[in-house]
């Protein structure tokens, strides 16, 4: 159940990018954002105001400084879902 | 491997630009002439990217408050206030700008990037919430990173995106502070104030507002964006630098919070860095007294601000949206715009050329920085080169036909 929530949150995170990045992008929860999507700090803080109106939360910034991979911000999104 | 190895494809960037000439961030002058007029490759060029909005830095009264200062003082202070104490020229400076702000408090850090980077980091910590406009200033993202708040950014001068996100944390515990900039570096844009005041009310937040380039440049007095927007009193902080209008270097905060001077034992940049030395920090107080008196150069800026703006618009570059003391080129990709800042040059017009991810939505920008002291002949000498360039280029459509709109 728990996998079945991060892999819709997946879903999200790659059409957040996409909206972004303005081009189709195909993500795991294994894709290393900066270097498979060749994403830099802007685009990402971009994705991350993206998703924060997708799930209406907020993401603190300083949170991301650990995040490398599609699936650790998605586990991030739902701790900070589960917390509110 | 290489210890620099990481920055490979900045390496590999950087080199790319390189081959189109000259090195745009990394431009020598042999000699500066006046406050907008330089020497390079033994030839002359007019100085359009230097944020100089008042042209001060060649003032005689200003230069020679220096030299005195410098004569008498001695070249520097060789340590921070709290460790070598105040010279009469960091109290004297303090008490003018709170003066010239109308607030109790002020306090001088040595730049711009450290007063953002000092301030944020102390008023705000782990537990408080900073929320920042996402085209701000680097110092305002670094001074972030250095305070531990939880930091949350909105959509570019979009006060009902920060409404939206102020919302969001309704009933989580710690301070707000509220991040704006007067003008923003970058398109010359200014910030809704009014707008993010309603804001800032309805959510029981801070507010902060760096009006870098906006001090001498914009209200009646010089105060910046707060004061022609008539809400400075619901600015509860202001930041700026002495490094545009001023003409010098140097940074300061102005407030009318209670227990402001704790910032300066708590504040690690200004605590850890050595203070300004005397003769910067008498220039200084003479600029900011010109600033002041000669009201003839708020008129004038804005006057030369208007000109090149309605000038490039007229011949069919893309701008911002408004005449401002910054106007940005938009240029439709990365090899135009290098051609053309290398075009610009060779036909001795020096502006800053400026690249993503420091600009908005992924542009390059040619940013010209207008002065007070630039005369209408060197502005149309200005939109000559431009036109002439543009046209070569392809920028502009050939001579003789009109561009559409």
């Amino acid at each position: 159940m728990a996998e079945l929530v991060v892999d819709l949150t997946v879903r999200e995170i790659g059409r957040a990018a996409e909206e972004v990045l303005g081009k189709p992008v195909i993500v795991t929860a294994e894709t290393d954002i900066a270097r498979d999507l060749s994403v830099d700090s802007l685009a990402l803080m971009n994705i991350v105001m993206e998703l924060e109106d997708k799930f209406d939360l907020s993401i603190p910034l300083d949170r991301m400084a650990d995040i490398q991979t599609v699936g650790q911000l998605a586990a991030l999104i739902d701790e900070l879902r589960t917390k509110v | 491997m290489g210890l620099l190895d990481k920055h490979l494809p900045q390496i590999r960037a950087y080199s790319s630009i390189l081959e189109h000439g000259a090195d745009p961030f990394n431009v020598r002058f042999d000699a500066v002439l006046s406050p907008t007029e330089a020497e390079l490759n033994g030839r002359r060029v007019i100085l359009l990217g230097t944020n100089n909005y008042l042209g001060l830095t060649f003032d005689p009264d200003c230069v020679e408050a220096s030299v005195e200062a410098v004569r008498r003082w001695g070249t520097g202070t060789t340590g921070s206030r709290i460790a070598n104490g105040s010279f009469n020229g960091h109290l004297a400076m303090e008490q003018s700008l709170a003066r010239f702000y109308g607030r109790k408090n002020a306090m001088v850090f040595t730049t711009g990037y450290q007063a953002n980077l000092g301030v944020l980091s102390a008023l705000v910590g782990r537990g408080d919430h900073l929320i920042l406009d996402a085209d701000s200033h680097a110092s305002i993202y670094d001074g972030a990173r250095l305070g531990h708040a939880e930091v949350i950014r909105f959509r570019h001068n979009d006060p009902e995106d920060l409404y939206k996100r102020l919302r969001r944390l309704e009933g989580v515990p710690g301070d707000r502070l509220i991040v704006v900039e007067g003008i923003y570096s970058m398109m010359g844009d200014v910030a809704p104030l009014k707008e993010i005041v309603d804001v800032k009310r309805q959510t029981n937040a801070y507010l902060l507002v760096d009006e870098a380039h906006s001090m001498g440049v914009l209200g009646e007095h010089g105060r910046g964006l707060a004061e022609a927007e008539g809400v400075e009193d619901d600015v509860d902080f202001v930041v700026g630098t002495f490094s545009k209008s001023l003409g010098a270097i140097g940074g300061f905060c102005v407030s009318d919070v209670d227990d402001f001077d704790i910032l300066r034992v708590v504040s690690r940049p200004y605590m850890f860095t050595a203070s300004l030395p005397p003769a910067v920090v008498a220039s200084t107080l003479k600029a900011l007294e010109q600033a002041e008196a000669d009201r003839t150069l708020r008129p004038r800026l804005q006057a030369n601000a208007e000109r090149l703006f309605h000038g490039l618009n007229a011949l069919g570059f893309t701008t911002g949206p408004k005449p401002s003391p910054i106007v940005a080129v938009v240029m439709p990709d990365l090899p135009v715009a290098l051609t053309m800042w290398n075009a610009l040059l060779a036909g001795g017009v020096y502006l800053n050329l400026a690249l993503p991810p420091a600009t908005p939505n992924n542009r390059p920008l040619l940013r010209t920085s207008i002065s007070a002291a630039h005369s209408p002949e060197q502005i149309d000498h200005v939109l000559d080169v431009f036109e002439w360039v543009g046209r070569e280029l392809g920028v502009l459509p050939a001579a003789g036909q009109r561009a559409s709109g």
